[in-house]
């Protein structure tokens, strides 16, 4: 029989706020236990919540950004669960009135082109704390500095047809968190995680099959591998004849299998009723359109524009696009030497492997987008070679200063004279009769090692088109 | 002088004629004479009060001082203490040392009141008897064979017996009101959302409102005026300007219009209850006001409406009792699940605990509609009771209660009857609007409460009829002939 | 409108409340009764009724995005059962 598999997700985005969602205690990561949880995160008896401003309006940034439904008025819910990492005893969260309502995606396909992937929803709430498994004597150790730290819960409409998909929409909405700069992305430290719901059921067949939630996605390979090997263990027990039960499983990245959790599932009625501590939040037009004047060019704009606008192929226009960071330096790279197709080259190269051998940030690069356009002109304007350029980036990287400085100080300008490439030439032609006469016997190839030993006397420096030239005179003269 | 009025004690604090540690010492004295019998306090800050007794001296020796410096008060056990126990009448509770103050205990510490103590209460505020709490049920001063209402049994048994000049209480369904009525005090539970409910432990959030038992309207109006005001930490508080409380006392009835619903009239209150209240109505008239009878005619749903909704809030709202983080929690555990269980089972009481289930029940899947939902929009329509009231009417009066003091035990293991002692009470949470009850007289030698009911944010409206009743007749100047 | 045992042993562990076996008929009865007081409110018809969940038609007040709070750890700590460097202990959660 011939299966189908039917994927929705429900993707958690840490807001980059500084405090809670409703306390004014810190979120940042790596705090001592529990030196982050106050009063309210606690819960202890007597506390009130009180919502932070700017994590709504990351809310509504998002809503906006993906063409939802911002409705005026949205309400917090409380979702009521015993776990020791939930203070509270309930989660604030959103139920029947989410502050963004449906929204769409378009994700790139592997067969080329895109799809369009519908969001259903996406709810302001609590993140609870962490429950520590190693042992303290046989009992579990519970951090609640998480606690109350701004999540974003964005819910897929049941269209995504299988795991590569799936990568592609937490790719695209990762990207655009960041994008948006509500979220840092950060997956390995839980900044953005993702639950997979995967059914399958016979092609052609209308009704959903039953589907598992499948947790604790924290990576884009966890979720292939998860959401695959889900599909299969579905699919071989209907084969043999078994049922699926409606669970959560957990995802074991070391084993590459799914497991239940029962302690999940032994009373899942949330019995969810408005928070009456909380009272209707409002979204105005006013703000709305405030926060609509604020957002940046999204990334499907920006590379539309880079092809339209400055010529980028489609390949590199969205490698360039994906991340706002990268697009941004790109922007100044560009506009600073008037060299497109070369910064393009250059950042998404040497500046890209740098960056990802260094393990840091754009904003924590030691060559400012000014320095490398530097570089890109005088590459372009031939005063230095691509080969010699690669030098000037490093000692650029170690804080040698601009380009021309570098260039001046080690004597690194191309020789383009022609009387003095001219001498090299002969010079290496006469040093290496044999080849030469290979060469004039028909031997073309051979022009790669004359190049090659030009290059090694000028010490880099000679202009490789003007040697390439030169040799082919000479040789054939 | 424990039956001076505030204003008298301010004055003589100010005169130097007392200070504030003496009065103090006064008042703990009369506490260690007398509570042994009544059982109102369930702490006594004695060190803590003369310490901010001396403070408060200071501030008045130095002309810092309000009209409210130096006069001692108790808090309810539900009010967050810093560095005090603060247990809300449950064994949950009854090591938990709170890190913080509410707001409203941070008020009245600034005024320079010192706080005598913390007072027992139902637990969790769950009760209309004060037999719930943990630390034993409270004796109404005016016959110790009585309870004294509740949650703020103890409130109003201290205050009563003249062991605290005035005392906080909250009020949920009538925990201010009918404790006051039962004691013979006057008991103000301002709007919703007029005194923050930061740091008051919460039994049903979109009900609870903080206030306060008194001997008299007038010491009611200055206490409300230390604790009203916005409070940008309570998401439910309104930012609204707090008027002069005491301005509007002494304005003539002349013209008042009050309207009685014949609801509140009709079977289940007690005959010599009854009568009372028509001598006050009677009273009200010449002072010059207006009766007209009006209808509420959802009353007989507000009970109903609101033990669905009471208790779906508190089952929430007591989820965070848990063991985990401070509290009680049961010996040797022999899993998580065991934890909990036990130690809730353990911990809470029966009121407690069926109310926790009751809303449980209401909240679960497949009833929401029917019990949840469903008494919201009772609500509404108890709410609209009152907005078309109010269009034609001042205030509204009628009892507090059905009937006066009952006895300790009496209704304990009878859930629905003891809540039918709220029947009039507990609209008004419902509706959010501000209520008082005042002593109207007494019936077999009991306190009988006279309720009044105001329009949103006319606290100072309702405590101007009240003050009228109060300079024309002497009901609550009564106290219990043992604690003279 | 009458509770069964079993109804009010799964309610209790809803509520994570454990209850003597002696004592179910109890809560039973008392839950039952007011369920009967609480049925009441069917007699009336609620259809174009918008349910109120607050006393005030008021709107949720947003605090400013501001770090306000500093480590009191050891004072909260002070209350817990059960803490080791740093952490709430509870028995092994199983996952």
């Amino acid at each position: 029989m011939a299966w189908e598999t039917v994927i929705g997700l429900e993707i958690h985005a840490q807001l980059a706020t500084k405090s809670k969602i409703f306390s004014g205690a810190s979120i940042a990561y790596g705090a001592e236990p529990n030196t982050q949880a106050c009063v309210v995160d606690l819960a202890l008896p007597g506390v009130l919540p009180v919502l932070n401003k700017r994590a709504l309006e990351m809310a509504v940034k998002f809503g906006l950004a993906i063409g939802a439904d911002v409705p005026r008025v949205s309400i917090f819910a409380r979702k009521n669960y015993f776990y020791p990492d939930l203070p509270q005893g309930y989660q604030i969260s959103q139920f029947d009135l989410p502050v963004v309502g449906k929204g769409y995606l378009d994700i790139p396909l592997e067969s080329g082109g895109t799809k369009r992937v519908g969001v259903t929803r996406a709810h302001l709430e609590q993140d609870a704390g962490k429950s520590l498994h190693e042992d303290f004597q046989g009992l579990t150790g519970i951090d609640l500095n998480r606690a109350g730290t701004p999540l974003l819960e964005i819910v897929s409409e049941p269209e995504i047809s299988n795991a590569k998909e799936a990568v592609a929409y937490m790719k695209k909405i990762h990207a655009l968190v960041q994008y948006l700069q509500i979220c840092d992305g950060n997956m390995q430290e839980g900044s953005f995680r993702c639950d997979a719901n995967v059914s399958v059921r016979p092609v052609g067949q209308k009704e959903f099959g039953t589907r598992a939630e499948v947790k604790n996605l924290n990576s884009f390979r966890f979720v292939e591998k998860a959401i695959n090997h889900e599909v299969e263990r579905q699919i071989d027990l209907i084969e043999s004849g078994q049922k699926i039960v409606q669970e959560t499983r957990l995802y074991d990245p070391d084993k590459n299998e799914t497991r239940s959790m029962r302690s999940k599932e032994e009373a899942n009625d949330y019995r969810y009723f408005p928070c009456p501590d909380l009272l209707p939040v409002i979204v105005s037009d006013e703000l709305k359109e405030q926060i609509r004047a604020d957002l940046p060019e999204l990334p499907e704009a920006k590379c539309q524009r880079f092809i339209d606008e400055l010529g980028l192929s489609e390949k590199d226009a969205l490698g360039l696009s994906a991340q706002r960071d990268i697009a941004e330096y790109f922007e100044v790279v560009a506009e600073g030497s008037g060299e497109v197709k070369l910064s393009a080259n250059w950042v998404m190269g040497e500046l890209s492997a740098s960056l990802n051998r260094e393990d840091i940030a754009v904003a924590d690069c030691p060559v400012s987008a000014e320095l490398l356009a530097g570089l890109v002109q005088r590459i372009a304007d031939k005063t230095i070679s691509g080969k010699i350029a690669k030098g000037i980036f490093t000692a650029m990287w170690d804080g040698g200063g601009d380009a021309d400085s570098i260039i001046e100080s080690k004597g690194l300008k191309q020789i383009t004279d022609t009387g003095a490439i001219t001498a090299m030439v002969a010079e290496v032609i006469a040093n290496n009769p044999s080849q030469a006469e290979q060469y004039r016997a028909g031997k073309e190839q051979l022009i790669g090692f004359f190049v090659g030993q030009v290059m090694k006397a000028s010490k880099g420096k000679a202009n490789p088109a003007q040697v390439n030239q030169e040799l082919v005179k000479l040789l054939k003269a | 002088m424990h039956k001076k009025s505030l204003a008298e004690l301010s004055a003589l604090l100010s005169s130097g004629e007392t200070s504030s540690v003496e009065l103090t010492r006064y008042f703990l004295d009369r506490i260690a004479m007398y509570d042994g019998d009544i059982n109102s306090f369930v702490t006594v800050t004695e060190e803590q009060a003369l310490q901010s007794a001396a403070q408060a001296d200071k501030m008045i020796a130095d002309g810092k001082a309000q009209v409210l410096t130096g006069i001692p008060l108790a808090q309810k056990d539900i009010f967050c203490t810093q560095d005090v126990r603060t247990a809300c009448g449950s064994k949950m509770l009854d090591n938990f040392i709170a890190p913080y103050n509410a707001t409203v205990v941070e008020k009245l510490n600034a005024t320079g009141m010192p706080m005598l103590g913390k007072l027992n209460m139902d637990e969790f505020a769950m009760g209309s008897s004060n037999e719930t709490s943990f630390y034993g049920a409270v004796k109404n001063p005016w016959d110790l064979e009585r309870v004294p209402g509740g949650s703020s049994g103890g409130s109003a048994a201290a205050v009563a017996a003249g062991l605290a000049p005035i005392a906080t209480g909250t009020d949920t369904g009538g925990s201010i009101r009918q404790p006051a009525s039962l004691t013979g005090l006057s008991g103000l539970k301002p709007t919703y959302g007029r005194v923050s409910r930061w740091g008051m432990i919460a039994f049903a959030s979109s009900l609870d409102q903080a206030g306060m038992l008194a001997h008299s309207a007038e010491d009611c109006a200055l206490l409300l005026q230390g604790i009203a005001g916005f409070d940008e930490k309570d998401s439910t508080s309104v930012d609204r300007a707090v008027p002069d409380y005491s301005a509007d006392l002494n304005k003539p009835l002349k013209g008042l219009k009050v309207g009685l619903p014949k609801e509140y009239f009709g079977e289940g209150l007690d005959s010599k209850v009854g009568a009372i209240i028509d001598e006050a109505i009677a009273e009200y008239q010449r002072l010059g006001a207006e009766m007209i009878e009006i209808s509420l005619p959802n009353t007989h749903l507000a009970v109903p409406a609101y033990y669905v909704i009471a208790p779906a809030e508190c089952s929430s709202n007591l989820s965070r009792y848990d063991g985990v983080r401070y509290g009680y929690r049961c010996e040797d555990p022999k899993d998580l699940s065991d934890m909990y269980e036990r130690s809730r089972g353990e911990a809470f009481g029966y009121e407690v605990k069926r109310r926790i289930m009751m809303g449980a029940y209401a909240l679960s899947s497949g009833y929401y509609d029917a019990y949840y939902l469903k008494a919201q929009k009772i609500r509404r329509l108890i709410s609209a009771d009152f907005e078309d009231a109010f269009s034609q009417v001042d205030v509204i009066m009628g009892p507090t209660a059905p009937t006066t003091a009952f006895k300790l035990g009496e209704k304990a293991d009878d859930p629905i009857t003891m809540y039918l002692s709220d029947i009039y009470t507990i609209a008004v949470n419902l509706a959010g609007l501000p209520a008082m009850s005042i002593p109207a007289g007494l019936a077999d030698g009991l306190p009988v409460g006279l309720q009044l009911i105001g329009n949103y944010f006319d606290e100072a409206g309702l405590l101007n009829v009240a003050h009228q009743f109060q300079q024309s007749t002497d009901w609550h100047r009564q106290s219990p002939a043992a604690y003279n | 409108m009458s509770l069964s045992a079993d109804e009010v042993k799964k309610i209790a562990y809803l509520a994570r409340i454990s209850i003597k076996e002696e004592n179910i008929h109890a809560y039973a009865e008392n839950l039952s009764g007011i369920l009967d007081l609480v049925a009441q409110m069917d007699a009336v018809n609620t259809d174009n009724v918008k349910p109120m969940a607050h006393p005030q038609e008021m709107i949720q007040r947003l605090r400013e995005d501001k770090v306000t709070e500093v480590n009191q750890r050891e004072q909260f700590q002070r209350n817990a059962p059960a803490t080791e460097v740093g952490l709430y202990l509870v028995p092994k959660v199983i996952e």
